[in-house]
C-alpha cells in the first residue's frame, strides 16, 4: 500500500501476543481447521469409551467366523468368499459402524479410533523432539557460529543429502526388528518409540536450518549487542535473548512439522517399516485395505481421509498461525522450504 | 500568481479503510504550484504529506482507498485520470523520488538499465544506445563520478547518496517539469542531505524545475523552499512563504517546529525543546482543533474547527487554522526571547 | 568463481563420503543379517558359509571392507548380495523409468503451481485466490500414496481408463510411454504443484509490496511491464530455488509412487534392496541420490548468484 505508515497513538500498543491473538481470533477460517483438529483429538481419545460402551470389542479382536445382526437380520462379519461387511451404522447399534477390516473381521471404526491414537501420538510426540533438537543445534550453531557452526551445518548437510525416505526406511528397519539400546536402555522393536524417534530425529536438518538462519540474524541485532554489553554470558544471550525472539517461529514450525510427520509416518507404516503389529495406525490401516480396494475401497479411504483432515487442518491452522504473529513475516519461505517441504515427505 | 498554475490542487481528500477501522489522511487540502516553484510541504508522520504525493500522481488508487478533490496539471484533471493517461504523466510530466533509495531500485538490474526502462517506457522512438547515453548524461548532471562506468553498476554497489541522486537522475530522465520528492534527505546521513539538498536546488534553478518537497525537517525547508504547507493530522494547519513561516507563524504547531529546530547562531539551550504529547491517531480525531490536546494556548473556542483563513490583511495568501488573534500570536509566540512552543501547563 | 567452485566440489565430496560411511555404519549394525548365512541359503553348511565369507571378504576388518565396496561401486564390479546381480548395471536399467517420472511430473507442477500461484497473487482475497488456496492445501495435505491408490482403484481398475502400471519404452511406444506415466505424473505433481502455487503466491505477494514495484509505476511503466519484469523477476527467485532441491532430490527415485504403480525404477530397486537389507545396491542407491541432492544443491547456490547480484558480489560495496 503506497499510505505512508501511521504513528502508533492513543493508548500503549498491547503486547506483540496479544496483537497477535487479535489477529488469530478474527481468522475465522484458521479458528475453524483449529476446532476441526480438535474435535479430530477428541475422536481419538474417546477410543477406549466406543471400544468398551458401544462396539464392544478391541481394535484387535478378530470376529472371522462370527456373525453380527443388522436391523434384526443376521450377517456375515465376512463372507465366504472373503469379503468383510460394510459399514453398518447404527444399524447394530454401533458394532461394526464402519464395517468389518478385511478377513480378520475387525471392527473398523475402533481401529480407526486407536490407529489414530498412534499416529497422532507419533506425529505430535517426533514434532517435539524435532523442534527440540532443531532448536537447540539451531540456536548453538547460529550463535557460536565458526567452527560449532561447521560441525553443525555438515551434519545436518549429510543427513539432508540422504534421500529422506530411505533414511527412515533403513532406520526403521533396523530398528524395527532389533529394538535399540541407548546405554541401560532397551526400546524393543515393537515400540512406537521407535518410530518416534526415527521420525524425531531424521527431520531434524529442515527445521534446524531455518532456525540458524534466523539466529544468525537475529543475533546482529542490538539488543544483543546491549545483552552481552551488560555481561550476560553465551547461555544467558542464548536462551535469554534470542530464544524468546524465536518463539513465533518455532511455535509455527511445530505445528507445520506435526502434519509433516503424520504424513511421514504413514508412509512407513504402509511400507511396514513404521508402526509394527499388533499396533496400528491410520497408516498400516491404509496398507491392509490396499489389499482389498478393488472390493472394498472404503478400508483405504476413510483412514486416508483422516489422515488428509488432520493434515489439513493443522496447515491451515499453521498458516493461520503465522499470519497472526507475523503478518509479512520473510520466515515464511524458510518455513515452506524446510517444513511442509515433500522433500520430507514421502514420495 | 502571475501565469496559470502548473499544478492546482482543490479540496484534495484521501481516506482508508484499514484493519482498525476508516481514517482520513488527507481531508481538504488546497494548494498551487507555479512553474519553477519549490514547495514544501512538512509535517511529522502520519500528517498525511506523503500520501498527498502520492496521490497526485495515482498511487494511493486501490479499493481501499477514497480520494476525492482536483488535482489538475495544466488544467488537466488528473484523479479521475484513466490509467493509461496517468502513465503518461507519470514519469514524463511529473517525476517522483521516495525515500529509501535502496529499497526503491530493484536489487536485480543495474542502475542504467532501470533509467533506460524508464525512457523507452515512453519514448518508444529512443533507441536502446541512445536512452543508454541519456541515462549517462543524466547520472553526470547529478554530480555522479565516472558516470560512464557506474551506469553499468548495480544499486547496492552505489553508497546511499549516490543512489539517491540516481534516482533523481532517473525521475528527471525525461526532463518532466515537475519533481515530487517524497522525504528524499531522510535515510541519509546529515553531509549528505546538504548535498542533495544542494543538487534540489541547483536542479530548480537551472532548469526551472517545480519541486514539491516532502519532509518533516523545517531545517531541510529553510534551504530549498519557496513557499510552506504545514500538515497535522491530515489537514494543512499554516501556508505562506518561506520568510512568512520563519518569521511571522500564525500557528502554534509551527511555533513548536521552529522552537524545536537546533540552532547554531544561538546559545545552546539547557533542554531541547519539543512539542509534548504526540499526534492523534487518524482513526480518533479530536473534536475540533485536532492540535488542541497538545497546544497550551488552548482556549473554549478551540471546540470549533477553525477553517484555513488569511488572517492577515496585508498577506491574504498567508493561512492558518488558528483561533487566536494576531497581536495574541505575536505575543503568545515568543518564549524565551526566541519564536516557540511552551509546554503546555497540565 | 573457480575458487568457489572447487571448494562446492570438495564439499560435495566431503558429503557424499561422510553419507557413504553412514549407510555403510548402518548396515553393519543390523542384528539380524549375515549376509554370508542368507547367501548360503536353507541348506548352509558352516563350510558354505566360511567360504562365502572368504570369498566376500566378510571377515575384514569394517575399513577394509568398506574400502573394497567403495572401490567396486565406482568401477561397475559391484555386486548384490541378493540375486548377484550387477548394482550399476540395475541401476543404469532404472534410469528410464525415474526420470521419465520425474521430468514428466515436474513440467505438469512447474506449470500448475506457478499458474495458481500468479493467479491467486494477482487476485489475493477474491474467491478464485481462495478455492486455488483450498485446493493447493489439500493437495498438499494427503498422502501420496493413498491418493495413488485411489486413483488407480477408479481410474483404471473399475474404469481402466489409465493403464495398470508398468513402463513402455519411450522409443518403442511414445504414447503409451505417456498414457502409462500420466498416472504417476499426475499423482506425483499434485502434491508439488499445491506447495510451490503457495510458495509462488507468498512470494509474489511479498514482492508487490516491495518499493521498487511502486518506483517502477511511478515511472510510468504499463502494468504488464510491473508485473513481468520487475515483479515475477523477482517472485521466481525462490521457485527456482526451491526447485532444484526437490527435484535434485526426487532423482535419487521416488519409492512409493514407483511401488504402486509398478514402475521399476530406481526407487523400486532401492525398495527391494532394503527390504532384503542388501548393502550393495543400498549404498549405490543411496550414493546416486544423495549426488544429485548434492549436485543439484550446488547448482541452486550458482543459479541464484546469477539471479541475485547482491549474493554475487558479496556485502554491498558501501552501505
Amino acid at each position: 500500500m503506497a499510505a505512508e505508515p501511521i504513528a502508533a497513538t492513543g493508548p500503549a500498543a498491547s503486547s506483540p501476543w496479544r496483537l497477535a491473538l487479535r489477529r488469530l481470533r478474527r481468522n475465522r477460517i484458521a479458528l475453524g481447521f483449529l476446532g476441526l483438529f480438535v474435535l479430530i483429538v477428541v475422536f481419538v481419545l474417546a477410543a477406549p469409551l466406543w471400544s468398551h460402551n458401544v462396539a464392544h470389542t478391541g481394535p484387535n479382536d478378530t470376529h472371522t467366523l462370527q456373525k453380527v445382526e443388522v436391523d434384526g437380520e443376521k450377517r456375515d462379519v465376512v463372507n465366504p468368499e472373503g469379503q468383510p461387511i460394510g459399514p453398518v451404522w447404527f444399524g447394530a447399534s454401533g458394532k461394526f459402524f464402519l464395517g468389518a477390516d478385511g478377513r480378520l473381521g475387525r471392527d473398523e471404526m475402533v481401529r480407526l479410533m486407536y490407529g489414530g491414537r498412534t499416529s497422532l501420538l507419533i506425529g505430535i510426540s517426533s514434532a517435539l523432539i524435532t523442534t527440540a533438537l532443531a532448536t537447540l543445534f539451531g540456536l548453538l550453531a547460529g550463535y557460536y557460529r565458526g567452527a560449532t557452526d561447521s560441525v553443525i551445518s555438515r551434519s545436518m548437510d549429510v543427513l539432508w543429502a540422504f534421500p529422506v525416505l530411505l533414511l527412515a526406511i533403513a532406520l526403521g528397519l533396523v530398528l524395527a526388528v532389533g529394538g535399540l539400546q541407548i546405554g541401560p536402555i532397551h526400546i524393543s522393536g515393537g515400540s512406537i518409540w521407535i518410530p518416534i524417534l526415527i521420525i524425531g530425529v531424521v527431520m531434524v536438518p529442515y527445521m534446524a536450518r531455518p532456525i540458524r538462519g534466523e539466529v544468525l540474524s537475529l543475533r546482529e541485532k542490538e539488543f544483543v549487542e546491549a545483552a552481552v554489553a551488560q555481561g550476560a554470558g553465551s547461555l544467558r544471550v542464548m536462551f535469554g535473548e534470542l530464544l524468546p525472539n524465536l518463539w513465533s517461529t518455532i511455535i509455527v514450525f511445530f505445528t507445520l512439522n506435526i502434519a509433516n510427520n503424520l504424513l511421514l509416518e504413514s508412509a512407513l507404516s504402509f511400507l511396514g517399516v513404521g508402526v509394527q503389529p499388533p499396533n496400528a495406525s491410520w497408516g498400516t490401516m491404509i496398507a491392509s485395505g490396499n489389499d482389498l480396494i478393488t472390493s472394498a475401497p472404503l478400508l483405504t479411504i476413510i483412514p486416508g481421509t483422516m489422515i488428509l483432515l488432520t493434515v489439513l487442518s493443522l496447515n491451515v491452522f499453521g498458516d493461520g498461525l503465522r499470519d497472526a504473529l507475523d503478518p509479512r513475516s520473510k520466515v515464511r519461505l524458510e518455513a515452506h522450504a524446510g517444513m511442509a517441504e515433500p522433500e520430507g515427505t514421502a514420495v | 500568481m502571475a501565469s496559470a498554475p502548473l499544478l492546482s490542487v482543490r479540496d484534495l481528500r484521501v481516506g482508508f479503510v484499514t484493519e482498525g477501522g476508516r481514517l482520513q489522511a488527507v481531508d481538504g487540502v488546497s494548494f498551487d504550484l507555479a512553474p519553477g516553484e519549490v514547495l514544501a510541504i512538512v509535517g511529522e508522520s502520519g500528517s498525511g504529506k506523503s500520501v498527498i504525493a502520492q496521490t497526485i500522481i495515482g498511487l494511493t488508487r486501490s479499493p481501499n482507498s477514497r480520494i476525492d478533490g482536483s488535482v489538475q496539471l495544466r488544467g488537466a484533471e488528473l484523479i479521475d485520470a484513466d490509467d493509461a493517461e496517468l502513465r503518461k504523466v507519470r514519469g514524463e510530466q511529473i517525476g517522483m523520488v521516495f525515500q529509501d533509495p535502496m529499497t526503491s531500485f530493484n536489487p536485480v538490474y543495474k542502475i542504467g538499465w532501470q533509467i533506460v526502462e524508464a525512457i523507452r517506457a515512453h519514448r518508444r522512438d529512443i533507441g536502446d544506445k541512445e536512452a543508454g547515453e541519456i541515462a549517462v548524461e543524466m547520472l553526470d548532471s547529478v554530480g555522479i563520478p565516472n558516470p560512464a562506468r557506474r551506469v553499468d553498476d548495480y544499486p547496492h554497489e552505489f553508497s546511499g547518496g549516490m543512489r539517491q541522486r540516481a534516482m533523481i537522475a532517473m525521475a528527471l530522465a525525461l526532463e518532466p517539469d515537475l519533481l515530487i520528492a517524497d522525504e528524499p534527505t531522510t535515510a541519509l546521513d546529515v553531509t549528505v542531505q546538504a548535498q542533495i539538498l544542494a543538487l534540489l536546488e541547483r536542479l530548480n534553478r537551472d532548469r526551472g524545475l517545480a519541486t514539491i518537497l516532502i519532509t518533516h525537517d523545517l531545517g531541510v525547508v529553510a534551504e530549498v523552499a519557496d513557499r510552506v504547507l504545514v500538515m497535522y493530522a491530515g489537514r494543512v494547519v499554516e501556508q505562506g512563504t518561506l520568510d512568512e513561516i520563519f518569521y511571522d507563524p500564525q500557528h502554534p504547531y509551527t511555533w513548536g517546529l521552529l522552537g524545536s529546530l537546533t540552532r547554531m547562531d544561538r546559545e545552546r539551550p539547557k533542554r531541547l525543546p519539543q512539542i509534548s504529547g504526540a499526534p492523534p491517531s487518524l482513526q480518533s480525531l479530536p473534536q475540533g482543533c485536532s492540535f488542541r490536546p497538545r497546544c497550551p494556548h488552548e482556549f473554549g473556542r478551540c471546540s470549533e474547527l477553525p477553517a484555513l483563513d488569511a488572517r492577515l490583511s496585508e498577506t491574504p495568501a498567508h493561512l492558518d487554522r488558528c483561533w487566536l488573534s494576531p497581536e495574541q500570536k505575536c505575543e503568545l509566540r515568543q518564549v524565551e526571547g526566541e519564536i516557540g512552543l511552551e509546554a503546555p501547563a497540565r | 568463481m573457480a575458487r568457489f567452485i572447487l571448494r562446492r566440489l570438495v564439499g560435495m565430496v566431503a558429503v557424499l563420503f561422510a553419507v557413504s560411511v553412514l549407510t555403510f555404519l548402518i548396515f553393519n549394525v543390523i542384528p539380524n543379517s549375515d549376509p554370508a548365512q542368507r547367501m548360503a541359503g536353507k541348506q548352509a553348511t558352516p563350510e558354505l558359509v566360511a567360504s562365502i565369507t572368504k570369498e566376500w571378504g566378510f571377515d575384514d576388518s569394517l575399513p577394509q571392507q568398506y574400502v573394497t565396496m567403495m572401490r567396486k561401486v565406482f568401477s561397475g564390479d559391484l555386486i548384490s548380495y541378493e540375486g548377484r546381480e550387477n548394482v550399476d548395471e540395475k541401476i543404469v536399467e532404472g534410469i528410464p523409468e525415474t526420470f521419465s517420472l520425474c521430468i514428466g511430473a515436474a513440467v505438469i507442477w512447474l506449470f500448475f503451481g506457478i499458474l495458481f500461484g500468479y493467479l491467486s497473487a494477482v487476485r489475493a482475497g477474491g474467491w478464485l485466490d481462495k478455492t486455488l488456496t483450498v485446493i493447493a492445501v489439500t493437495g498438499i495435505s494427503m498422502p501420496v500414496f493413498w491418493l495413488a491408490a485411489i486413483f488407480l482403484n477408479y481410474l483404471t481398475y473399475k474404469t481402466e481408463i489409465f493403464p495398470s502400471g508398468g513402463y513402455v519404452e519411450f522409443t518403442t511406444e511414445p504414447i503409451e510411454w505417456a498414457n502409462h506415466l500420466i498416472l504417476p505424473w499426475i499423482t506425483l505433481a499434485i502434491l508439488y504443484a499445491g506447495f510451490y502455487s503457495r510458495v509462488l503466491r507468498s512470494s509474489m505477494l511479498d514482492v508487490m509490496g516491495e518499493d521498487y514495484v511502486r518506483t517502477a509505476r511511478a515511472k510510468g511503466l504499463s502494468e504488464q511491464r510491473v508485473m513481468s519484469r520487475h515483479v515475477m523477476r523477482n517472485s521466481l527467485i525462490p521457485i527456482v530455488t526451491l526447485f532444484g532441491l526437490d527435484f535434485g532430490a526426487l532423482l535419487g527415485g521416488a519409492i512409493l509412487i514407483e511401488g504402486i504403480f509398478s514402475l521399476e525404477g530406481i526407487g523400486q530397486y532401492a525398495y527391494e534392496a532394503l527390504k532384503n537389507t542388501d548393502l550393495p545396491p543400498i549404498m549405490a542407491i543411496v550414493l546416486f541420490g544423495a549426488f544429485f541432492v548434492v549436485l543439484f544443491n550446488a547448482l541452486v547456490d550458482i543459479a541464484y548468484a546469477y539471479l541475485d547480484p547482491r549474493i554475487r558480489l558479496g556485502a554491498s560495496a558501501n552501505g
